[in-house]
């Protein structure tokens, strides 16, 4: 069997137009999870039970599904609620900024216990309200202290995009799966494929892996 | 809003609710048999990692990222079509036709390969974990390293490395969905054929995500029991395990 590694060249553009989906989709995907984590998260922390309980439900609802199905669950539902059809796009958008956000909270939740009672009551004793101690003393330093976990839970976003495949999304995985089935050049595009992930995947963790020994150091 | 036609009695009508019974009774033997060998891979890469001997070392820091720095599916699709392709023409044929349920297999080994690099990952935290006083300690007392290891050091790492290994094993069962993308008429497959035929997708994907949650809550109680099986009174083996 010979290669032919001229198929990735002839077909870069679209290649890379599917890689720019993957990263468009793993950043809305970050971005939105880690929002809607961060809040989920303060509510698994919250005093009041009608906060806790759903927060806590939701992200162990969540941990027990497979991504996959979550993406398919989000494509027939949404429809339903809009009352119109969405894009492939929004829905893998709105399924996966769902999903990865239960993982972000547990991140964030142990991110605010890692930080001392004595913090939070100096902020209270200041005078700042509930929110205000949040967003000006106790996140901050949560979003710091968790930095390392929460970039290994990036990575795993941008890995998991590679899911929207399955409902027909032309992003990296699905752009290399639509040249194959044209050229029938398997073994060169699933290589490079995995390359580009490979390499962004490591030079991420190897990135965690310096802020860690950061962390011990200081 | 929401002016659908909710139709649940489609899952215990014939023939989907077999089909869906069958997705899974295959997602489970998936999941089983990716679970035995994802632990037996596991166990000997994490030992190559903290073995004194350098090339082992490396090969198996090698092996772990390289498994885990690509998408599961990436590797299901390379194990699936690359490398049947890599095979003479006549040999591609047989191996799509001929072998039985090619596409399980497959993920079989796609799953264990993948899945061990994560178990090995935890054994080595485990083992490290414990402090080499309970190492020194047991050979003061004149143990052998063969005794300490076997008397010591093993059964602290068994009992240390559980709980992490369960979220393992909850993973590998929320993996074989994968599965389906090759193919493989698991649950996630078989929902989804459910609506092929009937339209009716929001009531068999939300049945598939009940079936993966029973799963999951069986994989927790099993596991909750074998923890309390091990457990040695007295000693609170989980202290900072879990921060």
């Amino acid at each position: 069997m010979n290669f032919e590694w001229q198929v990735i060249s002839n077909n870069f553009f679209f290649l890379m137009g599917g890689l720019v989906t993957t990263l468009e989709l793993a950043l809305i995907a970050i971005a939105g999870g880690l929002v809607l984590g961060t809040l989920v998260g303060m509510g698994r922390l919250s005093k009041l039970k009608s906060i806790y309980y759903p927060s806590t439900l939701f992200v162990n609802l969540m941990r027990t599904q497979p991504l996959i199905l979550v993406i398919f669950w989000f494509y027939f539902l949404m429809p339903l609620i809009l009352g119109r059809p969405i894009g492939g796009f929004t829905s893998a958008v709105i399924a996966f900024t769902v999903f990865e956000a239960s993982y972000f909270a547990e991140i964030i939740r142990a991110g605010i216990q890692s930080i001392s009672k004595g913090q939070i009551d100096a902020a209270y004793s200041t005078g700042f309200t509930y929110w205000q101690a949040m967003r000006y003393f106790i996140i901050p330093q949560a979003l710091k202290n968790m930095m390392p976990s929460l970039i290994t839970q990036a990575v795993v976003v941008f890995q998991d995009t590679s899911l929207a495949y399955v409902i027909g999304l032309r992003e990296f995985l699905r752009s290399a799966n639509v040249v194959d089935a044209r050229e029938m050049r398997s073994v060169e595009l699933y290589l490079f494929v995995g390359l580009v992930y490979f390499i962004v995947c490591f030079s991420m963790s190897r990135v965690c892996k310096k802020l860690e020994l950061k962390k011990e150091n200081a | 809003m929401l002016n659908y036609d909710f139709k649940w009695s489609i899952l215990w009508s014939d023939p989907y609710g077999g089909w869906i019974l069958e997705g899974v009774a295959t997602t489970v033997k998936l999941g089983i048999l990716c679970c035995i060998f994802a632990m037996l891979l596991g166990i000997i890469i994490g030992t190559f990692r903290i073995t004194q001997f350098k090339p082992l070392r490396i090969f198996a820091e090698a092996y772990t990222e390289f498994f885990r720095d690509i998408p599961l599916l990436v590797q299901l699709f390379f194990w699936y079509f690359a490398v049947p392709s890599l095979l003479p023409e006549g040999m591609r044929t047989w191996v799509y036709q001929e072998i039985p349920d090619f596409e399980f297999w497959i993920v079989v080994v796609g799953l264990s390969l993948y899945s061990s690099s994560r178990v090995a990952e935890q054994i080595r935290a485990g083992i490290n974990s414990i402090s080499p006083d309970q190492f020194n300690a047991a050979l003061s007392t004149g143990f052998s390293h063969y005794q300490a290891y076997r008397y010591v050091i093993i059964p602290l790492a068994v009992r240390l490395v559980l709980p992490p290994l369960t979220t393992e094993i909850l993973t590998i069962f929320k993996n074989t969905a994968l599965a389906m993308t090759v193919g493989v008429l698991e649950t996630t497959f078989m929902s989804q054929q459910v609506e092929a035929y009937t339209f009716h997708g929001l009531e068999a994907t939300t049945a598939a995500c009940v079936i993966y949650m029973i799963i999951t809550l069986i994989v927790v109680g099993v596991m909750g029991w074998i923890e309390k099986l091990l457990a040695v009174p007295g000693l609170i083996i989980r202290k900072g395990a879990d921060s």
